[in-house]
């Protein structure tokens, strides 16, 4: 049976994770559809059905899919559903608001945030915070699994020609209703997929100190992440937490300024290709996944990182 | 308005899990069990709205093993008026609690089904969602600020992107995030008044509900470790290693 991978998308393109999840897909069954609700989403469609990796596409549109809310999205994947063996998504804010509610209504447990395929009924997935990982295998007949988009590359995205299909839209739940959606624009590479992330935690002590962090992320076009203590200060806004219940994050080069490496934070950045921990507690769990440590005051340590960056001739971006 | 609130016991969050040696779980015999984070935040929010006139009771449900109870009772030492246990052995998957939670809100008919977006032992982020789509009700996940306007929820949701804001009417599920609010600390003579609240116990074979596991853990193990890093003494050094040793920048 065929893979049937949930499209995320803000109605005029793809979100990037869509190509994660469906490399993910494909290490499933080769043959992946996908299927993209919205409106007026035609260039998103479109998009989807260049990726190689899929076979077709079914779009579905209506004015109550603008917004992307759960409840007017799942019955429209329940019911595609009868001719699928699994449904996948990516475990972001996206997939997890929706996913258990398509699962619930299949009768399957769903198997969340998915680090590799090992079967199709197996995965590895990590739990505690990523301090154990789980082989679980589904004995569900159709499998409902959200995938964790930085365990897997993005697919191509460009190459394929897929059919696009149309899909009549469900009725529109009509006791939830979308007000609105504040985003935060920002120029910098996205914190998910940035190959730099640079980011500040409590050690920071203010808002206004987080210039610091920017800085040090202008130079290097990095991405801004934080712990949840700084966020929980009101340092720098949600969407830059980082950790167990925040965002993971893999990057090449991962720079922990302040930040004293609490086990929530470690899940969401330890997977890092290389981390950089700056912290004057030499004792700060941070150095334990550290491959460089500097135990210094952030407060001079960062003003001549910025300086030393400025001596060298080329910084890769 | 009665609000229900789904408390789970697990691991409290400080302590560093161990994997056991035969790879069938985690290590949980003496170790340091607490509630759930962010249930703590669901209790909190309930209680406020209780205090603020708005709701009329507060029930605390926890379903597992008999232990689960001492969650329960902190639940009412911050206020819930009563509790209710639903003990079960073994794993219990997200959808089998949710149809357990179902049968619960079947008889108790709350307005409002409040409980953390996420266990710190599992990590599934599915309970509340499941709930809502066994019961069709609207769900308000990563709650961290909810508004009772006119019988409906105005409940502002963390998402990856920033912020988003969406309005729900009653009855309903919302998932709570740690920056709902800030969890209070029970106070010595409400655990004592808690003693005497009442807590109603039920196995989950009384609920007639299936709640066999359909996923079959094979093994747990150790995740990988890092290989250790090393102490650099300046940060010249630092920028010297990350340009020319590992190439990163």
């Amino acid at each position: 049976m065929s893979v049937l991978l949930i499209a995320e998308h803000n109605n005029k393109g793809l979100k990037p994770f869509t190509l994660n999840a469906s490399t993910a897909a494909s290490q499933i069954d080769s043959d992946v559809h996908a299927v993209i609700i919205g409106n007026n989403c035609d260039e998103a469609a479109k998009a989807l059905s260049e990726l190689p990796l899929i076979k077709k596409v079914i779009q579905v549109e209506a004015a109550h899919y603008e917004n992307f809310v759960a409840e007017n999205f799942a019955p429209v994947i329940v019911k595609l559903a009868e001719n699928y063996s699994h449904i996948i998504s990516s475990a972001n804010t996206f997939g997890k608001n929706l996913m258990p509610r398509i699962a619930a209504a299949l009768d399957t447990s769903q198997i969340s945030d998915i680090i590799k395929v090992i079967a199709p009924d197996t995965f590895l997935r990590p739990i505690y915070a990523g301090n154990a990982f789980a082989t679980v295998k589904s004995k569900d007949a159709k499998k409902c699994v959200t995938i964790r988009p930085t365990s897997f590359d993005p697919c191509e995205s460009s190459g394929g020609s897929a059919p696009i299909e149309k899909a009549d839209p469900g009725e529109e739940f009509a006791r939830t209703k979308f007000i609105k959606r504040e985003e935060v624009k920002s120029d910098r590479p996205e914190l998910g997929t940035a190959r730099v992330v640079v980011s500040g935690g409590r050690g920071m002590q203010s808002g206004d100190n987080f210039k610091l962090i920017t800085s040090l992320a202008d130079k290097l076009n990095a991405a801004i992440g934080a712990s949840r203590a700084a966020v929980d200060a009101g340092y720098i806004s949600n969407d830059h937490q980082v950790g167990q219940t925040g965002k993971v994050v893999v990057p090449d080069l991962y720079i922990a300024v302040g930040i004293s490496g609490a086990i929530q934070h470690l899940a969401g950045m330890k997977e890092s290709k290389v981390i950089v921990a700056i912290n004057k507690d030499g004792e700060a769990p941070i150095f334990s996944v550290a491959d460089y440590g500097l135990e210094a005051d952030l407060f001079e340590a960062v003003p001549q990182f910025l300086e030393e960056l400025n001596k060298l001739n080329t910084i890769q971006k | 308005m009665k609000i229900l609130v789904a408390v789970k016991r697990v691991i409290d969050y400080n302590v560093q899990i161990r994997v056991k040696e035969d790879n069938t779980g985690v290590v949980t015999d003496n170790v340091k069990m607490s509630t759930n984070p962010p249930d703590d935040n669901a209790i909190e929010e309930a209680v406020k709205i209780k205090e603020a006139g708005k709701a009329t009771e507060v029930v605390a449900v926890s379903i597992g093993e008999e232990k689960a109870q001492e969650t329960v009772r902190k639940a009412l030492a911050v206020g819930a008026d009563r509790g209710i246990l639903v003990k079960t052995d073994g794993i219990i998957e997200p959808l089998a609690v949710s149809k357990l939670l179902q049968k619960i809100v079947e008889k108790e008919k709350p307005d409002l089904v409040f409980m953390g977006k996420q266990a710190i032992d599992d990590d599934c982020n599915q309970t509340g969602q499941m709930l809502s789509a066994l019961l069709n009700w609207p769900q308000a996940t990563f709650a961290s600020k909810i508004e009772i306007k006119d019988g409906k929820l105005e409940v502002t949701r963390e998402i990856d992107e920033g912020l988003e804001t969406i309005e729900i009417n009653v009855p309903a599920i919302v998932t709570c995030d740690l920056r709902l609010n800030e969890p209070r600390y029970a106070s010595l003579p409400n655990i004592m008044k808690a003693k005497k609240k009442p807590i109603e116990q039920l196995n989950a074979s009384d609920l007639g509900v299936d709640i066999t596991p359909r996923i079959e853990q094979v093994k747990v193990e150790e995740p990988p470790k890092r290989k250790a890093g090393i102490k650099v003494s300046s940060v010249a050094e630092l920028v010297q290693k990350l340009k020319n040793e590992a190439k990163v920048i």
